[in-house]
């Protein structure tokens, strides 16, 4: 395997002003040079089954990177390795070194409550609580005591509910079921959900798959708006959107990262055969 | 007014610290919880079961005595048996019969207990102490002695070893049931007979031993050591059998018809919903059904295990019939499909194909219903059998009570410090037949289990 | 001829049907050279099924009503003034004598002349039947065979006519449960009406006193059958019984599916589910042996009498049996609420309790709801633990660690030892049974509802 491609030390790429999309559509990218994430020969297994190889990866401040790769190659795994959701599978095991701003996330002393306040996550299907729109965004806030008064909780709600771009559409039945929105919306809702906790680093499982296009276009705004103050990391088996959205693109396969760059580069000039062959869709 | 972003983290990352300690007391406070109520719901099965074992254990084994009997020709006077002559009506021989017996009766069986008795403590017994001696030996032991003459009238004249029961009070008393240091007054034995247990004790000839009793003898109220359980488990025996002959039958059958041929129409959601509220009917309204239809109506015998089964049967085919459905519903459908595929109708493909693979399930949840309905006690009180009956059922129309019956009358005998262990006796009898089932049901489970 | 001798030689027909239906369709099908319809298997089965179930039935239908034809058939023969003469009873003891005289049985005393007569009649009435019996079912039974072997070409769909039988007969089976229903309904309803025929309704069910007196003792409707008194017992030991078992189980359940490791939940949870297949009369015992006794011990260190039979302790052993019911009720509805959820709590930073809390109890509500509805069912309608530990003591109070009753108690305390069915005594039984399963058939009702609904929820 080609392990230059991917140097942990390599320097943030983006760095053009403009970068010229397939869509056409134009972007201001921004000086991104703080690590914020860094994996460190990351291996996972789930029982005996390796799925992910010991991975390295920086992950920059403010910075939309997208993952790519066939399916079942291990990217939905290692990004549940960033806040430590693969904690909740009995069987998933987790070995190397990941830090944030430094610390290590797997270390013995590490909360992981406050390690997802820090890291959200946002999951391929919408899946909003089944509590009134309101009850849904305040769950977290109230979960970390946030709030001191309802007020501030109002704030919060409507500031996150804004941030999503959700605020006009749902503002006048704040009380109605989170479950009662459609899918779009619902995708929404859960960011907005995640983003009221305020976190540094948002993980996104394949955010628009269960979306059609205008509720994905929607999404894929909003992510750009977020990327501004957010960290994003997010997988997308769509490499219109990896293209569209993600400052740099990292692409897996069978459980290695083959290779990451800026996004231009990886779809105009990859470095690996196996990502040419994958996004030139011999594979995947 | 809003805060920015940052301010909000920074924020945000000292109120979280400071609530953490607290957040993570709680969260150890509820595990905590959890686990409290997972060892209260062992340390209950627990207490349960020692307390049952510990007490009924002990009743297995019951106070015997091992005495020489003299069959005295001078006290058995009576002239041979009666044979059946040729020609004669049953009704005239029954007769003769009868006198026989009843002269039989009349002999003084007692009377060479107590002497046997006498011989073994060596010493003359007063008329007056004779009540004391006779509370030794359980009352039934003379009816014992006598049927054992009528087996074998060749004993006339033998000195024989007896293995006799002794009298209930007297097992109590060896095994230390109740209180020694009790004042006389609130004793049951009285001293003598005391005294007397003492020195058989020390002879060997009153000792501990298994209790066959309590397997081949019926309920008794007059000679309570000998009470058994045979009565009792051949009518559960019976019901069990007609439950076993009508319910799985019947039960699998609706189940065929509910889950692979009904059609989506109101009655057969209304069969469905009916099926679901039947199976949570409190047992008792079946019996209540059972004394008005059956025996009310239909004018069947009271008491009887026949009822009693259909009673049982009707409890227990809400079970069955879930269960063969849960186990038809498994059958992945690709199976029908492909037997359809190739020609086969309907009725071939389910009866063929489909039903073989189910058999386990089907097999499983019928023999649960079966034990469930073993140890169901409520609707049989409303058909009277929790009547007394002293002979062993020989049909299930015959007058009959059943396991868990006869532990309800046993508990509530006034001999509450004999009859404590021989209920617990009884219950671990009952639990183990149920338990030998649910083993049997698992068993077949994991023998069969098959992964789709 | 006996009975059993006239099914052997119905079934032996059948065989023998079936062997002709088989052999004639073969040759049906090699002497014209065409293709059967069925194979001929089917043709056997019909030919059988034509000759036995027509000939069954007639043999039913005889069975049930030819013994009560006999009767009255001698019962008509007996001199008029003498059957006029005799009680209902009494008639009742001279047809069983009759009975055992035309058997051959004989009674003391060998009968009466007019009795030997009758038992004559009786016994000749009795061959006829039997011999008219068998002659008859057997001609039905090879007319049918000859019908059905007549009808024997290909184009008859015999495996489709024997697949009817075989949908009937299914069907039939499961018409039986509805059948139980109706016959619960009706009987309880019969019955009910009759005692409120003694007793005006009002007072059965608003009434607050128990006190039914005995009908041997010529009490009829002069004793007191107010329903309140039983049914505040039995909410006292529900009640009760639902606070002990509701905790323990949920947070059993919860406990399980959330945190036990592997190892543990597959030792806890057999045993603990030991605990449904327990009988209640076990139950019962323990309250009674244990429980009860224990509390009382309690209740002496504290310095208060405690009564060893109470709602108290029927309510403890109820609950204990109702443990692994609502833990395994509620174990099912909380697995069923999506992972996705869970993780959308941990997500955000949730602690697990916090997220069972918070998010899967709130969503699990309605199903929790429903098994917590079926639990009261169970607990309404248990009898053998209240009959042995509850006290039997049909007052209003409201001290659970004294003696109540309950319905169910009552039903089994009016309805053992002397059944007589004309007396309220008795009959108050029915209304209370009828009480019972209107009740538990509401909350029943009510709990699959709301189950189905959240079931519908995350399907
Ligand atoms: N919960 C799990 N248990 C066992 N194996 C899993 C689990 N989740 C994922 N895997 C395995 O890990 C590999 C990577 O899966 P995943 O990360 O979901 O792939 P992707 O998101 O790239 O499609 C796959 O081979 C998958 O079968
Ligand atoms: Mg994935």
């Amino acid at each position: 395997m080609d392990t230059s491609t991917h140097s942990p030390s390599q320097a943030p790429s983006a760095a053009t002003p403009s970068v010229s999309l397939g869509n056409g559509e134009s972007r201001i990218s921004r000086a991104k040079d703080k690590v914020k994430l860094k994996a460190e020969s990351v291996d996972v297994f789930y029982g005996d089954t390796q799925a992910i190889k010991s991975i390295d990866l920086d992950i920059f401040e403010n910075e939309v990177l997208a993952f790519i790769g066939p399916s079942g190659c291990g990217k939905s795994t290692f990004l549940r390795c960033l806040n430590r959701m693969n904690d909740t599978i009995d069987i998933c095991r987790v070995e190397g070194r990941i830090t944030l701003d430094g610390k290590d996330i797997y270390a013995p002393e590490r909360d992981v409550v406050l390690l997802r306040a820090q890291v959200g996550i946002v999951f391929q299907k919408p899946n909003p609580f089944p509590k009134s729109i309101y009850e849904n965004i305040a769950y977290g806030p109230r979960l970390h005591g946030l709030a001191k008064r309802k007020a501030e909780l109002d704030d919060i709600v409507e500031s996150s509910l804004r941030r999503a771009g959700l605020w006009e559409e749902v503002k006048d039945r704040l009380d109605k079921p989170g479950t009662g929105l459609s899918g779009g919306q619902q995708q929404r809702l859960c960011i907005a959900r995640t983003v009221a906790v305020s976190p540094d680093v948002i993980l996104m499982d394949e955010p628009c798959s269960a979306l059609d296009p205008i509720a994905t276009a929607k999404v894929e705004q909003l992510i750009d708006e977020l990327s501004e103050s957010y960290t994003i990391v997010m997988v997308t088996h769509n490499m219109q959107q990896a293209a569209r959205v993600a400052d740099r693109t990292a692409f897996f396969h069978m459980g290695d990262l083959v290779e990451v760059d800026s996004t231009d580069n990886i779809f105009t000039n990859p470095q690996d055969q196996r990502t040419h062959d994958y996004i030139t869709g011999r594979f995947g | 007014m809003t805060l920015s972003i940052e301010q909000r983290r920074e924020h945000r990352l000292t109120t979280i610290e400071k609530s953490l300690a607290r957040r993570h007391r709680k969260e150890n406070g509820f595990r905590r919880l959890g686990l409290a109520a997972v060892l209260a719901g062992l340390t209950l099965v627990t207490i349960l079961f020692a307390s049952i074992l510990t007490k009924g254990i002990p009743a297995f084994w019951q106070a015997t005595l091992y005495t020489e009997i003299h069959f005295d020709p001078e006290v058995i006077d009576l002239p041979p048996a009666p044979v059946r002559e040729a020609g004669e009506t049953p009704y005239a021989f029954n007769e003769r019969h009868t006198q026989w017996m009843t002269q039989v009766g009349l002999v003084n069986w007692q009377s060479l207990i107590d002497a046997s008795l006498e011989r073994a403590l060596g010493e003359e017994v007063e008329p007056r102490q004779l009540r004391d001696l006779r509370a030794l030996v359980a009352s039934g032991e003379r009816y014992a002695l006598r049927d054992r003459f009528i087996a074998d009238p060749s004993l006339l004249g033998d000195t024989v070893t007896i293995k006799m029961l002794a009298g209930a009070d007297v097992d109590v008393w060896v095994k230390g049931n109740i209180d020694r240091d009790l004042p006389d007054a609130r004793q049951q034995l009285s001293p003598q007979s005391r005294a007397w247990i003492d020195v058989l004790q020390d002879e060997d000839v009153l000792r501990q031993s298994f209790s066959t009793a309590l397997f081949v003898n019926t309920d008794s109220r007059s000679s309570l050591a000998s009470a058994g359980l045979a009565g009792a488990f051949m009518g559960s025996l019976f019901m069990m059998l007609v439950v076993i002959a009508l319910s799985v039958p019947i039960g699998v059958s609706s189940a065929i018809y509910l889950e692979e041929f009904a059609p989506k129409n109101r009655l057969t959601d209304l069969i469905e919903i009916n099926i679901n509220n039947l199976a949570a009917v409190p047992s008792i309204v079946f019996g209540l059904l059972g004394a008005s239809i059956f025996i009310g109506y239909l004018g069947l015998p009271i008491s009887a295990p026949l009822v009693g089964g259909l009673v049982l049967t009707l409890m227990t085919l809400p079970t069955i019939i879930i269960a063969t459905r849960a186990s038809l519903r498994s059958i992945p459908p690709s199976i029908r499909q492909a037997a359809l595929g190739i020609g086969a109708s309907r009725v071939q493909t389910v009866f063929h194909h489909v039903l073989p693979l189910a058999l386990p399930g089907i097999l499983t949840g019928s023999i649960l219903g079966v034990a469930q309905a073993l140890g169901e006690t409520a609707p049989l009180l409303l058909i009277g059998m929790n009547a007394f009956v002293a002979n062993v059922p020989g049909t299930p129309l015959e007058q009959s009570t059943a396991l868990p019956v006869q532990i309800y009358l046993w508990q509530g005998n006034e001999l509450r410090n004999f009859f404590e262990a021989r209920t617990s006796a009884a219950i671990i009898v009952l639990l183990g037949l149920m338990l030998s089932l649910n083993a049997l049901a698992i068993w077949l489970r994991k023998k069969f289990e098959t992964r789709w | 001829m006996s009975n059993l001798a006239l099914i052997a030689m119905l079934l032996m027909l059948m065989a023998l049907a079936y062997h002709l239906g088989l052999t004639r369709s073969r040759a049906v099908a090699s002497h014209r050279d065409v293709r059967l319809h069925s194979r001929p298997g089917y043709y056997g089965t019909l030919v059988a099924l034509w000759c036995g179930l027509p000939a069954f039935a007639l043999f039913l239908l005889w069975s049930l009503f030819a013994a009560q034809l006999v009767d009255t058939l001698v019962v008509q023969q007996l001199p008029v003034d003498l059957v006029a003469s005799l009680s209902d009873r009494e008639l009742q003891t001279l047809m069983r004598r009759i009975a055992a005289l035309a058997d051959g049985r004989g009674v003391a005393g060998g009968g009466s002349p007019e009795e030997l007569a009758a038992a004559a009649h009786m016994a000749r009435l009795e061959t006829i039947g039997q011999l008219s019996l068998a002659a008859v079912t057997a001609v039905v039974a090879v007319v049918g065979l000859v019908f059905a072997r007549r009808r024997i070409s290909p184009h008859w769909q015999a495996r489709n006519h024997v697949e009817r039988v075989i949908t009937i007969a299914l069907g039939a089976s499961s018409a039986i449960a509805i059948f139980t229903t109706i016959g619960i309904v009706l009987s309880m309803l019969g019955e009910a009406l009759r005692f409120f025929s003694f007793i005006h309704p009002a007072d059965f069910f608003f009434g607050t006193v128990w006190n039914p007196r005995f009908s041997s003792a010529g009490a009829g409707a002069q004793g007191q059958f107010g329903l309140l008194p039983l049914l505040w017992g039995t909410l006292m030991v529900s009640v009760i019984a639902l606070l002990v078992a509701i905790p323990v189980g949920l947070m059993t359940a919860i406990y399980m599916a959330e945190y036990a490791s592997p190892w543990l939940r597959s030792v806890a949870k057999p045993i603990i589910e030991i605990l449904a297949g327990i009988p209640t009369i076990v139950y019962g015992f323990f309250a009674l042996t244990v429980i009860g006794p224990f509390l009382s011990m309690l209740g002496d260190l504290v310095g208060i009498n405690i009564r060893t039979t109470s709602a108290m302790t029927a309510g403890i052993a109820m609950g204990i049996m109702i443990i692994p019911f609502v833990s395994s009720l509620s174990d099912d509805i909380i697995t069923q609420v999506p992972k996705s959820l869970r993780d959308g709590a941990l997500g955000l930073g949730a602690t697990k309790s916090e997220t069972i809390r918070q998010v899967v109890l709130p969503a699990a509500l309605p199903g929790i709801v429903g098994a917590f509805l079926l639990a009261a069912s169970r607990a309404i309608g248990e009898t053998m633990i209240v009959v042995l530990a509850a006290g039997n003591n049909p007052v209003l109070h409201a001290n659970p660690f004294e003696a109540v009753s309950t319905i169910t108690v009552t039903i089994v305390n009016q309805l053992t030892g002397d059944m007589d069915f004309a007396s309220p005594q008795s009959l108050v039984a029915f209304a209370l049974g009828l009480t019972l399963f209107v009740i538990t058939l509401g909350l029943n009702v009510i709990a699959l509802v709301v189950v189905r609904k959240y079931r519908q929820q995350y399907e």
